[in-house]
Protein backbone atom coordinates (compact mmCIF):
# COMPACT_ATOMS: atom_id res chain seq x y z
CA UNK A 1 0.00 0.00 0.00
CA UNK A 2 2.80 2.26 1.11
CA UNK A 3 4.24 2.03 -2.45
CA UNK A 4 1.17 2.95 -4.44
CA UNK A 5 0.78 5.98 -2.17
CA UNK A 6 3.96 6.61 -2.92
CA UNK A 7 4.17 6.00 -6.35
CA UNK A 8 1.04 8.40 -7.08
CA UNK A 9 2.69 11.27 -5.31
CA UNK A 10 5.82 10.87 -7.14
CA UNK A 11 3.91 10.48 -11.11
CA UNK A 12 1.53 13.74 -9.78
CA UNK A 13 5.09 15.61 -8.94
CA UNK A 14 6.65 14.32 -12.56
CA UNK A 15 3.31 15.38 -14.29
CA UNK A 16 3.60 19.03 -12.29
CA UNK A 17 7.45 19.24 -13.61
CA UNK A 18 6.21 17.97 -17.23
CA UNK A 19 3.73 20.92 -16.80
CA UNK A 20 6.25 23.09 -16.43
CA UNK A 21 8.78 22.51 -18.44
CA UNK A 22 6.52 22.23 -21.39
CA UNK A 23 5.05 25.80 -20.54
CA UNK A 24 8.84 26.99 -20.02
CA UNK A 25 10.33 25.58 -23.60
CA UNK A 26 8.53 23.09 -26.13
CA UNK A 27 12.54 21.99 -26.60
CA UNK A 28 12.99 20.71 -23.29
CA UNK A 29 9.02 18.97 -23.79
CA UNK A 30 10.22 17.08 -26.26
CA UNK A 31 13.38 15.99 -24.93
CA UNK A 32 11.13 14.62 -22.09
CA UNK A 33 9.03 12.91 -24.40
CA UNK A 34 11.96 11.07 -26.41
CA UNK A 35 13.15 9.69 -22.89
CA UNK A 36 10.05 8.66 -22.10
CA UNK A 37 9.99 6.98 -25.15
CA UNK A 38 12.94 4.87 -25.09
CA UNK A 39 11.60 2.37 -22.67
CA UNK A 40 12.20 -0.95 -24.56
CA UNK A 41 14.19 -3.68 -23.22
CA UNK A 42 15.35 -6.22 -25.94
CA UNK A 43 16.11 -9.72 -25.13
CA UNK A 44 18.50 -11.41 -27.65
CA UNK A 45 21.65 -13.81 -27.79
CA UNK A 46 21.02 -14.62 -23.69
CA UNK A 47 21.21 -11.01 -22.38
CA UNK A 48 19.13 -8.03 -22.09
CA UNK A 49 20.04 -4.70 -24.11
CA UNK A 50 20.40 -2.26 -22.72
CA UNK A 51 22.00 -4.33 -19.06
CA UNK A 52 20.58 -0.94 -17.61
CA UNK A 53 17.96 1.40 -18.32
CA UNK A 54 16.82 5.06 -17.02
CA UNK A 55 13.83 5.82 -16.99
CA UNK A 56 11.97 8.46 -15.59
CA UNK A 57 8.85 7.89 -13.01
CA UNK A 58 5.67 6.51 -13.95
CA UNK A 59 7.60 4.55 -17.36
CA UNK A 60 6.14 1.48 -18.35
CA UNK A 61 8.94 -0.63 -19.83
CA UNK A 62 8.58 -3.49 -22.46
CA UNK A 63 10.70 -6.51 -22.87
CA UNK A 64 10.70 -8.19 -26.05
CA UNK A 65 12.53 -11.52 -26.19
CA UNK A 66 13.97 -11.40 -29.98
CA UNK A 67 16.39 -14.51 -29.14
CA UNK A 68 15.08 -18.28 -30.81
CA UNK A 69 14.80 -19.77 -26.97
CA UNK A 70 12.02 -19.13 -24.38
CA UNK A 71 12.95 -15.94 -21.28
CA UNK A 72 11.37 -14.71 -18.48
CA UNK A 73 12.12 -11.18 -16.54
CA UNK A 74 12.24 -11.67 -13.11
CA UNK A 75 12.61 -9.03 -10.31
CA UNK A 76 15.50 -10.04 -8.34
CA UNK A 77 13.99 -8.38 -4.79
CA UNK A 78 12.44 -10.32 -1.79
CA UNK A 79 9.20 -10.01 -2.71
CA UNK A 80 9.56 -9.37 -6.30
CA UNK A 81 8.55 -6.35 -7.49
CA UNK A 82 7.17 -8.08 -11.15
CA UNK A 83 7.32 -11.49 -12.64
CA UNK A 84 6.42 -12.30 -16.06
CA UNK A 85 4.92 -15.23 -17.45
CA UNK A 86 7.50 -17.37 -20.17
CA UNK A 87 8.27 -15.37 -22.93
CA UNK A 88 8.30 -17.37 -26.48
CA UNK A 89 10.13 -15.96 -29.52
CA UNK A 90 8.33 -12.35 -30.36
CA UNK A 91 6.40 -12.24 -27.11
CA UNK A 92 6.60 -9.36 -24.62
CA UNK A 93 6.39 -7.92 -20.84
CA UNK A 94 5.04 -4.87 -19.79
CA UNK A 95 6.06 -3.17 -16.29
CA UNK A 96 4.91 0.07 -15.01
CA UNK A 97 7.33 1.63 -12.27
CA UNK A 98 5.61 3.74 -10.20
CA UNK A 99 8.48 4.43 -7.25
CA UNK A 100 12.01 5.38 -8.11
CA UNK A 101 14.67 3.60 -7.11
CA UNK A 102 17.14 1.14 -8.92
CA UNK A 103 15.13 -2.69 -9.59
CA UNK A 104 17.40 -5.96 -10.36
CA UNK A 105 16.05 -8.33 -12.18
CA UNK A 106 17.13 -11.78 -13.98
CA UNK A 107 15.87 -14.07 -16.71
CA UNK A 108 14.79 -17.14 -13.96
CA UNK A 109 15.49 -19.73 -17.04
CA UNK A 110 19.12 -18.53 -17.31
CA UNK A 111 19.75 -16.85 -14.03
CA UNK A 112 23.22 -15.55 -15.47
CA UNK A 113 21.14 -13.16 -17.56
CA UNK A 114 20.87 -10.21 -15.45
CA UNK A 115 19.87 -6.32 -15.93
CA UNK A 116 18.61 -3.25 -14.38
CA UNK A 117 16.07 -0.31 -14.56
CA UNK A 118 17.09 2.46 -12.78
CA UNK A 119 13.82 4.79 -12.15
CA UNK A 120 14.28 8.32 -11.71
CA UNK B 1 20.46 -9.12 -36.80
CA UNK B 2 20.83 -9.34 -40.70
CA UNK B 3 22.07 -13.50 -39.61
CA UNK B 4 18.43 -13.31 -37.83
CA UNK B 5 16.59 -12.56 -41.00
CA UNK B 6 18.66 -15.05 -42.76
CA UNK B 7 17.69 -17.55 -39.79
CA UNK B 8 14.01 -16.80 -40.33
CA UNK B 9 13.94 -17.26 -43.83
CA UNK B 10 15.55 -20.69 -43.50
CA UNK B 11 13.57 -21.80 -40.89
CA UNK B 12 10.29 -20.91 -43.22
CA UNK B 13 11.85 -22.82 -45.78
CA UNK B 14 12.68 -25.67 -43.79
CA UNK B 15 8.55 -26.38 -43.49
CA UNK B 16 8.58 -26.29 -47.52
CA UNK B 17 7.62 -29.88 -47.37
CA UNK B 18 9.88 -30.90 -49.91
CA UNK B 19 12.48 -29.54 -47.59
CA UNK B 20 11.53 -30.91 -44.92
CA UNK B 21 10.84 -34.66 -46.36
CA UNK B 22 14.73 -34.10 -47.49
CA UNK B 23 15.36 -33.31 -43.78
CA UNK B 24 13.49 -36.47 -42.67
CA UNK B 25 15.58 -38.67 -45.75
CA UNK B 26 18.60 -37.06 -44.28
CA UNK B 27 17.84 -38.37 -40.73
CA UNK B 28 17.85 -41.52 -42.27
CA UNK B 29 21.68 -40.88 -43.20
CA UNK B 30 23.73 -43.56 -41.17
CA UNK B 31 27.34 -42.28 -40.56
CA UNK B 32 29.73 -42.40 -36.98
CA UNK B 33 29.98 -41.37 -33.51
CA UNK B 34 31.47 -42.00 -30.63
CA UNK B 35 30.74 -44.12 -27.30
CA UNK B 36 32.16 -44.02 -23.88
CA UNK B 37 32.91 -46.94 -21.65
CA UNK B 38 34.28 -46.54 -17.82
CA UNK B 39 36.16 -49.39 -16.61
CA UNK B 40 37.14 -48.92 -12.99
CA UNK B 41 37.02 -45.56 -13.02
CA UNK B 42 38.50 -44.48 -15.73
CA UNK B 43 36.76 -43.47 -19.09
CA UNK B 44 37.44 -44.93 -22.39
CA UNK B 45 36.05 -43.45 -25.97
CA UNK B 46 35.26 -45.31 -29.10
CA UNK B 47 34.23 -44.32 -32.32
CA UNK B 48 30.33 -45.81 -33.24
CA UNK B 49 32.00 -47.49 -36.20
CA UNK B 50 34.49 -49.44 -34.06
CA UNK B 51 31.06 -50.96 -32.60
CA UNK B 52 30.70 -53.69 -34.38
CA UNK B 53 34.85 -55.25 -33.50
CA UNK B 54 33.91 -54.55 -30.42
CA UNK B 55 33.17 -57.84 -27.88
CA UNK B 56 29.55 -57.47 -26.96
CA UNK B 57 30.50 -59.14 -23.75
CA UNK B 58 32.00 -55.67 -23.20
CA UNK B 59 28.85 -54.36 -23.10
CA UNK B 60 26.45 -56.62 -21.60
CA UNK B 61 26.35 -56.58 -18.08
CA UNK B 62 23.05 -57.44 -15.24
CA UNK B 63 22.07 -54.07 -15.79
CA UNK B 64 21.50 -51.70 -18.85
CA UNK B 65 19.76 -48.81 -18.97
CA UNK B 66 19.60 -45.73 -21.10
CA UNK B 67 19.50 -42.19 -20.94
CA UNK B 68 17.47 -39.74 -23.24
CA UNK B 69 17.67 -35.74 -22.49
CA UNK B 70 16.73 -32.02 -23.43
CA UNK B 71 13.75 -33.51 -26.57
CA UNK B 72 12.53 -29.98 -26.18
CA UNK B 73 9.27 -31.12 -27.36
CA UNK B 74 7.76 -27.33 -29.07
CA UNK B 75 11.14 -26.20 -30.26
CA UNK B 76 10.30 -25.28 -33.83
CA UNK B 77 13.40 -23.01 -34.29
CA UNK B 78 15.85 -23.39 -36.82
CA UNK B 79 17.99 -25.50 -35.56
CA UNK B 80 15.35 -28.18 -35.23
CA UNK B 81 12.17 -27.97 -36.96
CA UNK B 82 10.83 -31.17 -35.93
CA UNK B 83 11.67 -32.38 -32.33
CA UNK B 84 8.97 -34.90 -32.96
CA UNK B 85 10.80 -36.65 -35.64
CA UNK B 86 14.62 -36.80 -33.98
CA UNK B 87 13.02 -37.85 -30.47
CA UNK B 88 10.91 -40.74 -32.59
CA UNK B 89 15.18 -41.46 -33.95
CA UNK B 90 15.96 -41.99 -30.83
CA UNK B 91 13.22 -44.47 -29.81
CA UNK B 92 14.40 -46.25 -32.90
CA UNK B 93 18.29 -46.43 -31.65
CA UNK B 94 16.87 -47.64 -28.27
CA UNK B 95 14.78 -50.15 -29.88
CA UNK B 96 17.79 -50.94 -32.17
CA UNK B 97 19.59 -52.05 -29.33
CA UNK B 98 21.18 -55.20 -28.82
CA UNK B 99 20.16 -55.41 -25.26
CA UNK B 100 17.05 -53.70 -24.82
CA UNK B 101 17.58 -51.18 -21.89
CA UNK B 102 15.45 -52.54 -19.13
CA UNK B 103 14.31 -48.66 -18.32
CA UNK B 104 14.68 -45.11 -19.49
CA UNK B 105 16.52 -42.31 -17.56
CA UNK B 106 14.89 -38.93 -18.84
CA UNK B 107 16.93 -36.39 -17.51
CA UNK B 108 15.26 -32.95 -18.29
CA UNK B 109 13.68 -30.45 -21.10
CA UNK B 110 11.23 -32.78 -21.79
CA UNK B 111 9.08 -29.69 -22.99
CA UNK B 112 9.93 -26.48 -24.54
CA UNK B 113 7.29 -24.44 -23.18
CA UNK B 114 5.63 -26.78 -20.26
CA UNK B 115 2.66 -26.99 -22.39
CA UNK B 116 0.58 -29.97 -21.49
CA UNK B 117 0.35 -30.97 -24.97
CA UNK B 118 4.58 -30.82 -25.12
CA UNK B 119 4.38 -32.94 -22.55
CA UNK B 120 1.74 -35.52 -24.51
CA UNK B 121 3.68 -35.62 -27.10
CA UNK B 122 6.88 -36.94 -25.61
CA UNK B 123 4.55 -39.31 -23.78
CA UNK B 124 3.09 -40.41 -26.95
CA UNK B 125 6.57 -41.12 -28.45
CA UNK B 126 8.20 -42.97 -25.12
CA UNK B 127 5.07 -45.39 -25.74
CA UNK B 128 7.03 -46.42 -28.90
CA UNK B 129 10.10 -47.09 -26.54
CA UNK B 130 10.62 -50.95 -25.99
CA UNK B 131 11.53 -50.27 -22.52
CA UNK B 132 8.49 -48.88 -20.33
CA UNK B 133 9.37 -47.81 -17.41
CA UNK B 134 11.10 -44.04 -17.88
CA UNK B 135 12.47 -42.37 -14.57
CA UNK B 136 12.35 -38.35 -14.86
CA UNK B 137 13.72 -35.06 -13.32
CA UNK B 138 12.69 -32.15 -14.78
CA UNK B 139 14.85 -29.63 -16.62
CA UNK B 140 14.04 -25.78 -16.07
CA UNK B 141 11.83 -25.39 -19.14
CA UNK B 142 9.26 -28.54 -17.48
CA UNK B 143 9.00 -26.14 -14.15
CA UNK B 144 7.71 -23.09 -16.42
CA UNK B 145 4.68 -20.83 -14.72
CA UNK B 146 3.57 -22.94 -11.98
CA UNK B 147 6.62 -24.19 -9.70
CA UNK B 148 6.82 -27.04 -11.52
CA UNK B 149 2.99 -28.44 -10.43
CA UNK B 150 2.14 -29.96 -13.72
CA UNK B 151 5.73 -32.32 -13.86
CA UNK B 152 4.92 -33.16 -10.32
CA UNK B 153 1.40 -34.34 -11.22
CA UNK B 154 2.68 -36.07 -14.56
CA UNK B 155 6.11 -37.48 -13.80
CA UNK B 156 6.88 -36.56 -9.61
CA UNK B 157 4.34 -39.13 -8.24
CA UNK B 158 5.58 -40.46 -5.26
CA UNK B 159 8.45 -37.97 -5.31
CA UNK B 160 10.11 -35.67 -2.44
CA UNK B 161 9.57 -31.79 -2.80
CA UNK B 162 9.98 -30.53 -6.44
CA UNK B 163 10.63 -34.26 -7.22
CA UNK B 164 13.46 -35.84 -6.33
CA UNK B 165 13.75 -39.60 -5.13
CA UNK B 166 15.68 -42.89 -5.45
CA UNK B 167 14.95 -46.31 -6.32
CA UNK B 168 17.28 -49.40 -6.62
CA UNK B 169 17.67 -51.84 -9.85
CA UNK B 170 19.53 -55.08 -9.18
CA UNK B 171 22.07 -53.77 -6.75
CA UNK B 172 22.68 -50.17 -8.15
CA UNK B 173 20.81 -47.48 -6.11
CA UNK B 174 19.73 -44.47 -8.51
CA UNK B 175 18.82 -40.85 -7.32
CA UNK B 176 16.77 -38.63 -9.29
CA UNK B 177 17.66 -34.78 -8.06
CA UNK B 178 16.13 -31.33 -8.83
CA UNK B 179 18.18 -28.65 -9.67
CA UNK B 180 16.36 -26.49 -11.34
CA UNK B 181 14.00 -24.94 -9.00
CA UNK B 182 14.34 -21.31 -7.22
CA UNK B 183 17.10 -20.19 -9.47
CA UNK B 184 18.68 -16.56 -8.27
CA UNK B 185 19.87 -14.21 -10.38
CA UNK B 186 23.39 -14.82 -11.88
CA UNK B 187 23.73 -17.84 -10.14
CA UNK B 188 23.28 -21.56 -11.26
CA UNK B 189 21.44 -24.68 -10.76
CA UNK B 190 20.79 -25.24 -6.67
CA UNK B 191 19.88 -28.19 -4.72
CA UNK B 192 18.46 -26.44 -1.96
CA UNK B 193 18.88 -27.22 2.00
CA UNK B 194 15.74 -29.64 1.96
CA UNK B 195 16.66 -32.04 -0.64
CA UNK B 196 20.47 -31.60 0.77
CA UNK B 197 19.43 -33.44 3.78
CA UNK B 198 17.32 -35.89 2.43
CA UNK B 199 20.41 -36.96 0.20
CA UNK B 200 22.29 -37.29 3.31
CA UNK B 201 19.47 -39.44 4.62
CA UNK B 202 18.73 -41.52 1.52
CA UNK B 203 22.36 -42.40 0.76
CA UNK B 204 23.66 -43.33 4.90
CA UNK B 205 22.36 -46.87 5.57
CA UNK B 206 23.71 -48.22 2.13
CA UNK B 207 27.28 -50.53 1.57
CA UNK B 208 30.26 -48.69 0.18
CA UNK B 209 30.13 -51.56 -2.09
CA UNK B 210 26.80 -50.14 -3.68
CA UNK B 211 27.21 -48.36 -7.30
CA UNK B 212 25.49 -45.04 -7.27
CA UNK B 213 23.92 -43.17 -9.99
CA UNK B 214 23.17 -39.63 -9.43
CA UNK B 215 20.54 -38.28 -12.43
CA UNK B 216 19.93 -34.25 -12.60
CA UNK B 217 19.36 -32.19 -15.74
CA UNK B 218 21.85 -29.10 -14.85
CA UNK B 219 25.48 -30.75 -14.43
CA UNK B 220 26.54 -31.49 -11.06
CA UNK B 221 29.71 -30.19 -11.79
CA UNK B 222 31.13 -26.84 -13.09
CA UNK B 223 31.14 -27.64 -16.63
CA UNK B 224 31.34 -23.55 -17.49
CA UNK B 225 29.76 -21.06 -14.65
CA UNK B 226 29.97 -18.76 -17.15
CA UNK B 227 26.89 -20.21 -18.71
CA UNK B 228 25.33 -21.14 -15.75
CA UNK B 229 26.05 -25.06 -16.48
CA UNK B 230 26.88 -25.74 -13.14
CA UNK B 231 25.21 -26.54 -9.63
CA UNK B 232 26.13 -23.75 -6.91
CA UNK B 233 25.63 -26.61 -3.90
CA UNK B 234 26.59 -29.87 -5.93
CA UNK B 235 29.98 -30.36 -3.69
CA UNK B 236 27.71 -30.55 -0.77
CA UNK B 237 25.86 -32.90 -2.35
CA UNK B 238 29.17 -35.23 -3.75
CA UNK B 239 30.43 -34.98 -0.19
CA UNK B 240 27.70 -37.23 0.94
CA UNK B 241 28.89 -39.68 -2.01
CA UNK B 242 32.31 -39.91 -1.00
CA UNK B 243 32.27 -43.18 0.95
CA UNK B 244 31.15 -45.12 -2.21
CA UNK B 245 32.83 -46.59 -4.52
CA UNK B 246 31.28 -46.09 -7.72
CA UNK B 247 29.51 -42.99 -8.26
CA UNK B 248 28.34 -41.78 -11.66
CA UNK B 249 26.55 -38.66 -12.18
CA UNK B 250 24.60 -38.20 -15.23
CA UNK B 251 22.96 -34.98 -16.67
CA UNK B 252 21.66 -32.92 -19.71
CA UNK B 253 21.04 -29.39 -19.98
CA UNK B 254 24.34 -28.66 -22.24
CA UNK B 255 22.91 -30.36 -25.53
CA UNK B 256 26.14 -32.39 -26.03
CA UNK B 257 28.16 -35.09 -24.43
CA UNK B 258 31.08 -34.36 -22.07
CA UNK B 259 32.61 -36.30 -19.13
CA UNK B 260 35.48 -36.24 -16.52
CA UNK B 261 36.33 -38.15 -14.00
CA UNK B 262 36.72 -37.14 -10.41
CA UNK B 263 38.02 -39.45 -7.86
CA UNK B 264 35.40 -42.22 -7.40
CA UNK B 265 32.67 -40.14 -9.43
CA UNK B 266 32.83 -40.08 -13.10
CA UNK B 267 30.50 -37.37 -14.27
CA UNK B 268 28.82 -37.37 -17.53
CA UNK B 269 26.18 -35.48 -19.62
CA UNK B 270 24.01 -36.44 -22.37
CA UNK B 271 23.63 -34.95 -25.93
CA UNK B 272 19.95 -33.69 -26.49
CA UNK B 273 17.58 -35.37 -28.86
CA UNK B 274 16.42 -31.71 -30.04
CA UNK B 275 19.29 -29.47 -31.25
CA UNK B 276 23.43 -29.18 -29.97
CA UNK B 277 24.64 -26.24 -28.19
CA UNK B 278 28.21 -24.77 -28.64
CA UNK B 279 31.13 -25.95 -26.68
CA UNK B 280 31.66 -23.62 -23.62
CA UNK B 281 32.77 -20.43 -24.34
CA UNK B 282 32.75 -21.10 -28.39
CA UNK B 283 30.08 -18.59 -29.29
CA UNK B 284 28.75 -15.34 -27.85
CA UNK B 285 25.69 -17.37 -26.18
CA UNK B 286 24.49 -21.05 -25.20
CA UNK B 287 21.81 -20.38 -27.85
CA UNK B 288 20.65 -23.69 -30.34
CA UNK B 289 23.52 -24.45 -32.91
CA UNK B 290 22.47 -24.33 -36.44
CA UNK B 291 24.13 -27.50 -38.06
CA UNK B 292 23.11 -28.60 -41.72
CA UNK B 293 20.49 -31.35 -41.95
CA UNK B 294 22.70 -33.81 -42.74
CA UNK B 295 24.82 -32.99 -40.05
CA UNK B 296 22.20 -32.56 -37.45
CA UNK B 297 21.66 -36.36 -36.23
CA UNK B 298 25.54 -36.39 -35.71
CA UNK B 299 24.81 -34.18 -32.64
CA UNK B 300 22.04 -35.83 -30.99
CA UNK B 301 21.66 -38.68 -29.09
CA UNK B 302 21.15 -41.14 -26.39
CA UNK B 303 23.40 -42.26 -24.11
CA UNK B 304 23.02 -46.64 -23.29
CA UNK B 305 24.46 -47.16 -19.59
CA UNK B 306 25.40 -50.68 -18.29
CA UNK B 307 26.12 -51.93 -15.11
CA UNK B 308 28.78 -55.45 -14.45
CA UNK B 309 27.09 -56.19 -11.26
CA UNK B 310 30.51 -56.73 -8.93
CA UNK B 311 32.89 -54.67 -10.74
CA UNK B 312 31.56 -51.29 -9.05
CA UNK B 313 31.50 -49.81 -12.14
CA UNK B 314 29.52 -48.53 -14.98
CA UNK B 315 30.03 -48.51 -18.47
CA UNK B 316 28.69 -45.53 -20.24
CA UNK B 317 28.09 -45.28 -24.01
CA UNK B 318 27.20 -42.89 -25.98
CA UNK B 319 25.62 -42.93 -29.42
CA UNK B 320 24.57 -40.30 -31.88
CA UNK B 321 21.16 -40.45 -33.57
CA UNK B 322 23.11 -41.78 -36.80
Amino acid sequence: MRRSVSGAVFTAVAILAMGVLGARANNSSLAMQAKAESTEVKIDNFSFTPATLTVSLGSTVTWTNRDDIPHTVVSADDPKVFKSKVLDTDEEFSFKFDKAGTYSYFCSIHPKMTGKVVVQ
Amino acid sequence: MAGKVKDELLYDHNHDGIDRRGFLKCMAWAGTGAFCVIRGGVLRSYSMSRLAEMDPKEMTGELGFAQISDSHMGFNKAANPDVAATLKAAVDKINGLAVTPEFLLHTGDISHLSKPEEFDAVDQILKGAKPQDVFYVPGEHDVLNDDGKQFLERYGKGAKGAGWYSFDKKGVHFVGLVNVMNLKAGGLGTLGHDQLEWLEDDVKHLKHSTPIVVFAHIPLWSVYPEWGWGTEDSAQALSYLKKFGSVTVLNGHIHQTMQKVEGNVTFHTAASTAFPQPAPGKADSPGPMKVPAEQLKSVLGITDVNSVRGQQALGVVDSTLE
